[in-house]
């Protein structure tokens, strides 16, 4: 009988616990800071974050596993949180990804008389599930980790108290997520109920059986399905989106469609590559239907916004069809060859979505409607702001200048390519060139003549949204240029 | 690395420090800063773009290894001539631009735009990797679309803003779909490298892989060149461009969609060439009576010469199509005399419509020969050589792409071909009828009172002159010494159509 003592790996979870340690230390500190002191918690949080990014780095070399469960005869040892190459990706857009948002966030919690202590501790709590989220292995911690991840969020989107918006975009959150968390709990279950198992490598192992498949556990995947969905926006779980961004502080808006997004693609992604491959041939045609009627709904919506926050939000519901599309395009046996395709689309795309929602943040500081007519001519006025969200937005559409943007399409166009799925690549290629339509109008508006008698915004650029803009554009050209980090995976 | 490994490079960065100098630096002294920048850079690269020429160098280096994009830069004696070509009519633009101010101002971000265009366009000519070739095609969009939207002409229908935009969405679904032709043959053969994929010569690419490949490439290379029914985006935006816009985007753009076919989707494919050769050919003859029959029912000069285009770039499609040496190498003779004749014209109708501030044909009448008699004999001029007249460079590419025709390559339907060749003998007749037709209306007869009275209706400046007087140099030169440019063709043509064929 092996012991039932487990000595657990401190360095691979050190940097969701330093992250959650931080959010409580920071709730507390707050309520001891006189009121004109309470800035310095933003900063603490960031430098946290900084911190936990930097304990990232002693665990590249070498595969981290703990929580671990003893294997007994042929079945292997497994293990709940596994820090290998894909959750180290994935740590890393995620804690650098709320480095920016806690930097835009700065300026959005004095300004909107937000409590300060509240709304950093609840974004890290948020940020902690969503670090354990890309180290489980198990659909429990998954399942517990996801559920971490949005609870704080629906708060985070209410914290604007006085504002009616906040409640409501919050209620909406909250209902589509209480929906389908219960969908893909009871899908879960099934599954579980079928194979007896938790963890995600043993339940492939009893799935890869080469007898019909069982119509219980078909149902269980699909349904397993539903709760990822609606973390990525994927239709018909997006309706919460533009309502939801809208309606909350524009960085936090920011958070949910870039790191919040991308947990839910890590998710995903291991739910289905992990647990589930050799199902490959009912989930790959599913999704691949869900990411060509995502794009295309997300894009078609978006054409119509007259709003910028609710355009981004349209947008990042296509791009998630554009983030699903490897995924759709995977067979039994091929599933490990896509995966690396959406890593590096999720990776590129949280970059440029983040350069966008900075320059939105800004302009919103002193456009409170944020509408895409107060874009017009902002070149003229604040010319290296405009030029940041031009080149973010050109990224977006996946064109020249914005190379990262080229390349990631690149990658994604390949996987339905290399796997036979043509029409998926076709319905994809169409909604590029719709999705240009609204992304170079909006570009274009910065260059354009202000409309007579109307003053482009002008103004002070804190240090906190400085560099937040500087770091994301900073992020975008080098990418441009040399991509390879992001790309490595694929 | 070497001298000779950085020239390529060289040349396209600099136009692109050019731009990023005028387009990134803000300021008031922005358009004073703006020709000598523009003039600076653009010359230096025609000269570099000699010098490369003459030593035929090459750069072959890692890029972004995970995608398989190499760096790869070549030229040789397909793409000298149209990388001539552009830093030709890029210099002359800029010198254009001395003089003759854009009405909507901004100087600065227009010379910008046009030097990045030049980075765009040299890069697709340069380059022998089918990523980067893609990539480097992307380039010229953007940069067109501001040219068009900002700078352009709202006598079109529907305004310049929509012109702008057909012509982007048009180009982008077209090179979305030739991304797709790209990466199934670069998955299937397991590289990108056009070297590497024309020696192989479709060897290890199944029939059915090269046919959908051609037709995806194809169709977004037909978007650019264009080829009928694809050419609707053509007018609007040659029409509503302005004048340095008409004519780097009928002088240069257009070659690229034509250029692709010769150095990708031919030699790559050539199965799936052959398969679908005799509906290119088809579709490319319907192009040519179609732009001819058009040009008849303008009253726009310069919507009539961008149906001339559609017309021409037929002639260059049809000589693609017979998949012989002569009839590519006519295909690309008439690529470089197009550039440089419709060129010049749409020169001479900038110069026209500045002037009159209309291209309509009934408003300006006739009578340009007596109220100015250097641009009406300058009109005269580069209408008949766009009409073909021998002795010009517009003869050539014509008589050898219907030469190519009369002999299609083995395994096509000599007698389908001979129907083409005719068919397109017809064109030849239409478009002398509607030149000769424009000459009458604007040229001869006598003014109208309207401009026999206006004091500013100048003839052609020394300046213009200047600045038009190499590509009429070089029209008469082709004209008279083609074999000049068929030397250069020949030999990597027989190669590129596989094994000297």
């Amino acid at each position: 009988m092996p012991s039932a003592v487990q000595s657990v790996d401190w360095a691979a979870v050190a940097p969701p616990t330093l992250v959650a340690v931080l959010a409580l230390f920071l709730l507390v500190l707050d309520t001891f800071l006189p009121p004109a002191r309470r800035q310095v918690t933003g900063w603490l949080a960031a430098i946290g974050l900084l911190g936990a990014l930097g304990l990232l780095v002693p665990l590249v070399d070498e595969k981290h596993e703990t929580f671990c469960v003893p294997g007994h005869g042929l079945v292997l040892p497994s293990c709940s949180y596994v820090v290998d190459e894909l959750t180290l990706v994935f740590q890393a857009l995620v804690l650098a990804g709320a480095v920016v948002v806690v930097l835009l966030s700065m300026d959005t919690v004095r300004l909107a008389r937000i409590p300060p202590g509240e709304y950093w501790f609840l974004l890290l709590a948020s940020v902690t599930g969503a670090l354990t989220l890309a180290a489980s292995r198990d659909v429990l911690t998954l399942v517990v980790s996801l559920e971490v991840v949005s609870l704080p969020a629906f708060a985070l989107v209410a914290l604007q108290r006085f504002d009616g918006r906040g409640s409501e975009a919050a209620l909406k959150l909250f209902l589509v997520s209480v929906v389908s968390t219960a969908v893909m709990l009871f899908g879960l279950s099934l599954i579980y109920g079928v194979t007896g198992q938790v963890f995600l490598d043993r339940i492939a192992t009893s799935l890869d059986d080469p007898g019909p498949k069982e119509p219980l556990l078909v149902v269980g995947v699909i349904l397993a399905l539903a709760g990822f969905g609606f973390k990525v926006a994927a239709v018909p779980f997006h309706f919460w989106a533009p309502d939801t961004y809208e309606g909350a502080p524009v960085p936090v808006a920011a958070y949910l469609s870039v790191v919040s997004k991308a947990a839910g693609f890590v998710g995903l992604a291991l739910l289905l590559t992990v647990g589930f491959p050799p199902y490959a041939d009912i989930w790959g045609p599913t999704i691949a239907v869900l990411a060509a009627v995502t794009m295309t709904v997300g894009n078609l919506a978006a054409l119509r916004q007259r709003q910028a926050v609710r355009l981004l939000a349209w947008s990042s519901v296509a791009q998630s069809g554009y983030m699903l599309v490897p995924l759709g395009a995977a067979r039994v046996g091929h599933v490990e060859d896509v995966l690396p395709a959406t890593v590096a689309y999720v990776l590129a795309y949280g970059v440029m979505n983040l350069g966008a929602f900075s320059v939105v943040t800004l302009v919103g500081r002193h456009r409170p409607a944020n509408l895409l007519a107060d874009y017009r001519g902002l070149a003229r006025t604040e010319p290296l702001t405009a030029f940041a969200l031009a080149f973010a937005l050109a990224c977006l559409a996946g064109l020249p200048p914005g190379l990262l943007g080229l390349f990631a399409k690149v990658v994604v166009f390949r996987a339905p390519v290399d796997q036979g799925v043509g029409w998926l690549a076709v319905v994809m290629a169409v909604n590029v060139v719709i999705g240009l339509a609204y992304y170079l109008t909006w570009a274009a508006s910065l260059y354009a003549r202000p409309e007579p008698g109307a003053h482009p915004p002008s103004y002070r650029i804190s240090w906190s949204d400085g560099i937040a803009v500087g770091v994301t554009l900073g992020a975008a050209v080098w990418l441009s240029v040399a991509p390879g980090l992001v790309l490595r995976f694929s | 690395m070497s001298t000779s490994e950085l020239l390529l490079p060289l040349l396209l960065a600099l136009p692109l420090a050019g731009a990023l100098l005028l387009l990134l630096a803000g300021g008031p002294d922005g358009d004073r800063l703006a020709l000598p920048v523009g003039l600076g850079a653009s010359s230096l690269a025609l000269a570099t773009s000699v010098w490369a020429a003459a030593s035929n160098p090459a750069t072959d280096e890692r890029w972004v290894p995970e995608l398989g994009l190499r760096f790869h830069l070549g030229i040789d004696g397909v793409s000298a001539p149209l990388v001539l070509l552009t830093t030709l009519l890029v210099l002359l633009c800029m010198a254009y631009l001395v003089r003759v101010r854009p009405e909507a101002g901004r100087l600065r971000a227009l010379v910008g735009l046009l030097l990045l265009l030049e980075v765009g366009m040299l890069g697709t000519f340069l380059a022998l990797d089918m990523l980067l070739f893609f990539v480097f095609f992307e380039v010229v969009l953007i940069p067109m679309w501001f040219v068009i939207a900002q700078w352009g002409d709202d006598q079109v229908p529907g305004g310049r803003v929509r012109a702008a935009n057909v012509f982007i969405f048009y180009t982008l679904l077209g090179s979305a779909l030739m991304l797709l032709g790209i990466l199934l043959v670069g998955l299937s053969a397991g590289t990108f490298d056009l070297t590497e994929l024309a020696a192989r010569g479709g060897a290890g690419l199944s029939h059915r892989t090269q046919v959908l490949a051609f037709l995806a490439i194809g169709l977004g290379l037909a978007v650019k060149t264009p080829m009928w029914p694809l050419h609707s985006w053509l007018p609007d935006a040659h029409t509503a461009a302005p004048t340095v816009g008409s004519v780097l985007l009928a002088g240069v753009l257009l070659k690229m969609g034509t250029y692709g076919f010769v150095r990708i989707a031919v030699p790559v494919l050539p199965d799936g060439a052959h398969t679908l050769a005799p509906f290119l050919g088809a579709f490319a003859v319907v192009g040519i009576l179609y732009g001819a029959l058009a040009c008849l029912a303008q009253r726009d000069l310069k919507r009539l010469i961008a149906f001339s285009s559609v017309g021409h770039m037929g002639f260059v499609l049809l000589g693609i199509s017979t998949l012989t040496t002569t009839g590519i190498n006519g295909a690309l003779f008439a690529n470089v005399a197009h550039g440089l004749i419709t060129g010049l014209l749409f020169f001479l109708v900038g110069a026209l419509k500045d002037r009159h501030h209309t291209a309509d044909l009934e408003v300006l009448g006739g009578g340009l020969y007596e109220r100015m008699p250097r641009l009406g004999g300058l009109l005269a001029f580069a209408a008949v050589a766009s009409l073909g007249l021998p002795g010009l460079a517009g003869f050539w590419g014509e008589m050898l792409t219907l030469l190519g025709a009369f002999d299609p390559a083995g395994g096509l339907s000599r007698p389908y071909y001979l129907v083409l060749m005719a068919l397109a003998g017809t064109g030849v007749v239409l478009t002398t009828t509607y030149f000769v037709k424009v000459l009458r209306v604007v040229g001869q007869g006598t003014s109208f009172r309207a401009w026999k009275d206006a004091v500013l209706l100048r003839d052609a400046s020394t300046h213009e002159l200047v600045v038009w007087s190499p590509v009429v140099v070089l029209v008469v030169a082709f004209g008279l010494w083609p074999g000049w440019l068929l030397a250069a063709t020949t030999p990597v043509v027989r190669r590129l159509l596989g094994g000297g064929a």
